[in-house]
């Protein structure tokens, strides 16, 4: 087969490889409803799992009485922490460090907690006998405000009690939890007292939540005979549950088999561990029967991690001419009931020191404190990295702040504090070296993409008009330039319960010339079944259509830290391009063989090695597959496999440009999108419409949370926006036009240059929207205001600022 | 969200749904398009033993445009309001409104009937009929009875029907042909309860002023609309914030709905002026 009638670009287009916008190989089957998700698993005998929730947020447990359950025919158990405390599972280890109830253990600390598990034969019996159990309460003092949590007398966490030493040092407080600090404080305070400018505000991004469309959910099946616990969930970790299941159930890991099936979605809700899963496991284990537990939508907006509620204290210092020359920032980070954040072990707050964002700031601090009060734990990074999208909302809103204080232009303001392209690698103030970035390219991109000086003037006029009384509505035009930190990450300084932070890729190529190749991590919508499959297809030549992707079945894929936090392109898709390289290096072995030449003489190209200076003399991948398993070749072994472990040397840092365009009506409160303008630069792009689709997703998720979304709780502690009626999930009705844009600035360390982008816009997206409506208001004299912007607080804010007359 | 066992009854005519109501008494509901009872019992805030089905029951179906009068039966979607051509000519305010009510797949199932009966204060119909001075046919054991929507609602979830009447049909007067009419509604997001609404019928002379969610009833009031139809724009708006009695909950405090409450009256009294002959 010496076929030379393609050019090297026409075998390459072939290849459907890296920068092709392939079409989604995932798609075929959930457009056909063909997906199978965990509810679809049915398992003969299957038994059904509920909870028994707390209505109160903070009570004593006085008793709990089963009789009227257990009394319902086809009710097979009712486990309470009583049950499970022989067996040591009434608590459970969080990712935090700290420790959480599986099941109420004398009190509750957050409405909805889990008090008891029905164990029925059907799912309608499990409801009613959760019914029928009758669980007496003592209610206590709710505590739902982290500073009032900090002075107050009442102790949430009794079991704590006495202990001044935390997972992360001492404790101040009976509901405090950690400080962690970063950079230098005397040092800040210093230049924050000489400056000749100090802008300061109190920013708070509220509470919200992941809200996947698919909620949590497992089936736990223990086979009594063969000892092999098998484990199907929505989990975005399948290794790492893997080894919590193994740690805290006593069962040895081989005998553990974790699935993740399809997900429908995780955004950082499936990271962590919940008692739905420990209950579930107990269940099948003592049953013999496999136990299916899925949450509902109430429960899972109450129950399962929330993300975000930082108040975020910044002071920031600069010249009169605009020169940041310091920053400062305390954060009070509302934890809930018990620390169940996910964020890697040495990072209570996450990476929440990026909140010197794309600027050059020489001299910087942050503390974080971290409390205890009577909300759901939980602490996740939504649809973003760990904190990064607090930290770009911090620090983007005090670059407004400083602003309007210096009475300039925002644009302006960041465009002479940006880094430069000639200072990365880049030592940020807080201790990370920015990888790589070129921020003046993107934002003049940015600005005139939009035409930035002409909406100035349009907005001029705007506010001419409404004093005239011609118009009630304002222009706000929101501007952000984030960056972003992902794929966590060197295993010297990111582990997960002591589990380093790589991930893996395995690569088996077939005698026919095909392949498949399985993964540590898990796609939820990703699209990682298309993805990875190109980075394979440019790296050995053979088509994307030919190589099948595996991930979520520990018992198959190689050991992975799994898939949140933008982590899986930056370290599997790493680990990918080096399993493909090692098959390379072999190939070229196989070639030289077959063309009867030194390895040293024959050269890649595309889809084949070709004989130096002899184009014609060449062996297509295909070949050489087909050569590993039927020659003898001296010295090779047979078989044309590999697998990479890629503990990445640091992390990405992708950045992007974001320019939102708003209409606000001031008499209602009512806005509308006029425009938004997206660039990203996610270093080396593998499939450009799955990164449309993903900023898409983002800005959608980002546009609900900044203008409507949260999860608010009354004074005593009862969640207010416990169903989609209240909580804010935009239609399409809600969702504006995006227009997506790029600059590459590829990495310097990633095999393929690649950063990651599923969370970029997430991060830049929220304060985009944010500042559009405090700039809506800022020739009225609006500095700071809090989110979620809904229509009240919209209207309470011009109503604030005299707009109502 | 798993909802207590029920049984189920599907009766073909309204006697018999009657007579399954008075067997049954408090343990049964009848259900129409079924978005506010569903969820409720899901919730297991309604916990019925039996659960009567009138969507086989023909005679409370179909929408008759007579001269002087439109009929609604009870059983009617709001998709079939939206796109009956007919009752566009004759009350266009039904379309306008009946197309802010949630979404496509809740207006295919959710009726007028069980939306004007079942006095949810979110509720956009019962706001519309009392402005539109419809009538509302009770159907009971002793016989046939006629209420006026003005006189129906007593507080939230309480009307004037007894509980084993089935609400059959909705008469309203067919507007002057000189008459604009509007309805305007601000909501946090499709699918949403209004955070305020008002309709309006202006023209010859006569007004009708009703709005939705700002108390525990719809609100109509009298001096409003006689303060519209003698052309006093702002009288008409504040006899209506005399009339409504808003409360604070995630849409937002009292003075913002008051301010949106007037915000929006004043809008759909501009847009029915402008249709008014």
């Amino acid at each position: 087969m010496n076929d030379q009638s393609m050019t090297p670009e026409e075998r390459a287009a072939n290849l459907k490889g890296m920068g092709c916008s392939r079409k989604r190989v995932e798609d075929v089957r959930f457009t056909q409803g063909k997906g199978n998700y965990v509810d679809d698993i049915k398992m003969d005998g299957m038994l059904f799992g509920d909870f028994v929730r707390s209505p109160y947020a903070h009570a004593r447990v006085v008793s709990v009485n089963k009789e009227a359950a257990l009394a319902l025919p086809g009710v097979v158990a009712v486990l309470t922490a009583e049950d499970l405390a022989p067996l040591g599972l009434h608590w459970m280890p969080t990712l935090a460090g700290d420790k959480q109830m599986v099941l109420a253990d004398g009190k509750v600390l957050f409405q909805g907690q889990e008090v008891a598990y029905v164990v029925a034969e059907d799912r309608y019996i499990a409801a009613d006998a959760v019914d029928l159990v009758e669980v007496e309460y003592e209610e206590l003092p709710v505590l739902t405000d982290p500073f009032e949590a900090l002075k107050s007398d009442v102790v949430l966490r009794e079991d704590l009690e006495g202990q001044t030493e935390g997972a992360h040092g001492p404790r101040k407080h009976h509901n405090h939890i950690f400080t962690w600090e970063v950079g230098d404080k005397d040092g800040t305070e210093a230049v924050l007292g000489g400056a000749e400018v100090v802008a300061e505000e109190m920013v708070y991004y509220h509470r919200t939540h992941p809200c996947p469309l698919e909620t949590c959910g497992c089936v736990a099946s223990m086979d009594k005979v063969t000892g092999k616990l098998t484990l199907y969930g929505t989990f975005q970790a399948p290794h790492a549950i893997r080894t919590v299941v193994s740690l805290i159930s006593g069962l040895a890991e081989h005998n553990i088999r974790v699935i993740s099936p399809d997900i429908g979605g995780g955004f950082g809700n499936k990271v962590g561990a919940y008692p739905g899963y420990v209950c579930s496991v107990v269940a099948s284990i003592v049953t013999g029967k496999p136990v299916k537990w899925i949450e509902d939508r109430m429960e899972n907006l109450m129950s399962t991690a929330f993300a975000r509620d930082y108040w975020m204290h910044g002071k920031i210092a600069a010249t009169k001419e605009g020169k940041i020359t310091g920053l400062w920032c305390h954060t009070t980070a509302d934890h809930g009931g018990f620390d169940a954040c996910a964020d890697p072990t040495k990072f209570p707050a996450g990476f929440m020191n990026i909140c010197t964002g794309s600027y050059d700031i020489p001299t910087a601090y942050l503390a974080v404190d971290g409390v205890y009060t009577n909300k759901a734990p939980g602490g996740v990074a939504y649809r973003c990295s760990f904190r990064v999208t607090e930290a770009a909302y911090f620090i983007e809103r005090m670059i407004e702040v400083l602003a309007i204080k210096l009475n300039m232009d925002a644009a302006e303001l960041r465009r002479i504090n940006f880094i430069r392209a000639d200072q990365f690698p880049y030592q940020s103030a807080l201790g990370w070296e920015y990888d790589s970035g070129d921020y003046h390219t993107a934002w003049d991109k940015a600005l005139k993409a939009v035409g930035y000086e002409d909406l100035r003037k349009e907005q001029a006029q705007r506010v001419e008009d409404f004093k005239a009384g011609k118009t009630r509505k304002l222009l706000g035009i929101g501007l952000t330039h984030f960056t972003e930190i992902v794929g966590a990450g060197p295993v010297k300084n990111c582990d997960i319960l002591g589990l380093g932070m790589f991930d893996s890729c395995e690569i088996r190529i077939h005698p026919t010339g095909s392949a498949i190749a399985r993964l540590g991590t898990i796609s939820q919508g990703q699209g990682h079944a298309t993805t990875f499959a190109q980075i394979i297809a440019s790296e050995i030549g053979l088509p994307a259509d030919d190589i099948t992707l595996e991930e979520g079945d520990t018992d198959t894929a190689p050991y992975g830290l799994g898939t949140y936090g933008s982590r899986s392109t930056p370290v599997a898709g790493a680990a990918t391009a080096m399993a493909a390289r090692k098959i390379r290096a072999k190939a070229q072995m196989i070639a030289a063989y077959l063309l009867e030449v030194h390895d040293d003489d024959v050269e890649w190209d595309v889809d084949r090695f070709a004989v130096k200076g002899a184009p014609e003399r060449f062996k297509t991948m295909k070949e050489i597959a087909f050569a590993a398993y039927n020659q003898a070749i001296p010295g090779l072994e047979p078989g044309l496999e590999a697998v990479s472990y890629y503990d990445p040397p640091n992390m990405t840092y992708p950045f992007g440009a974001y320019i939102c365009v708003m209409e606000i009506d001031v008499d209602t409160g009512e806005w509308e999108i006029r425009q938004f303008y997206a660039l990203d630069d996610c270093g080396t792009r593998i499939n450009p419409m799955i990164i449309e689709g993903q900023v898409h997703g983002g800005v959608t998720e980002a546009l609900a949370i900044a203008m409507g979304q949260e999860i608010a709780y009354d004074e005593m502690g009862n969640v207010k926006t416990g169903t989609l009626m209240d909580f804010f999930i935009p239609t399409a009705w809600e969702t504006p036009n995006y227009t997506t844009d790029h600059t590459v600035t590829p990495s310097p360390h990633h095999p393929i240059g690649a950063k990651g982008v599923g969370e970029s816009p997430n991060v830049g997206g929220v304060p985009a929207f944010s500042n559009a409506v405090h700039d809506a208001f800022r020739p009225f004299g609006l500095v700071q205001s809090h989110m979620p912007h809904d229509h009240w607080r919209i209207w309470k804010i011009a109503n604030g600022l005299g707009l109502h007359g | 969200m798993i909802p207590a066992g029920f049984e189920y009854h599907r009766p073909t005519d309204t006697a018999s749904a009657i007579s399954i109501l008075q067997e049954h008494g408090d343990d049964a509901r009848v259900i129409a398009g079924g978005h506010s009872l569903i969820p409720m019992m899901k919730l297991r805030m309604a916990d019925l033993a039996h659960v009567i089905d009138l969507q086989d029951i023909q005679e409370m179906k179909g929408i008759e445009i007579g001269a002087d009068s439109v009929t609604l039966g009870a059983m009617v979607t709001q998709h079939e309001l939206i796109t009956h051509d007919g009752l566009a000519a004759a009350v266009p305010i039904i379309r306008e409104a009946a197309l802010q009510i949630a979404d496509p797949q809740v207006r295919y199932m959710g009726t007028v009937g069980g939306n004007v009966a079942n006095g949810d204060p979110g509720n956009d119909m019962p706001g519309l009929m009392q402005c539109l001075d419809a009538s509302f046919e009770l159907v009971g054991p002793d016989g046939t009875r006629t209420v006026a929507a003005r006189d129906f609602y007593e507080a939230a979830y309480f009307t004037a029907r007894e509980d084993e009447e089935i609400l059959t049909r909705i008469m309203i007067p067919v507007p002057a042909a000189e008459t604009g009419q509007a309805y305007e509604k601000q909501k946090r997001k499709i699918g949403d309860y209004a955070t305020a609404a008002a309709a309006v019928m202006v023209g010859g002379g006569s007004a009708s002023v009703a709005m939705t969610n700002l108390a525990d009833t719809p609100v109509w009031s009298e001096e409003a609309s006689a303060a519209l139809a003698g052309g006093d724009v702002e009288g008409c708006v504040a006899a209506m914030l005399d009339a409504i009695d808003p409360v604070a909950d995630n849409r937002g405090p009292v003075e913002f709905k008051k301010h949106v409450a007037a915000v929006m009256l004043r809008r759909a009294i501009a847009r029915a002026m402008s249709r008014a002959g």
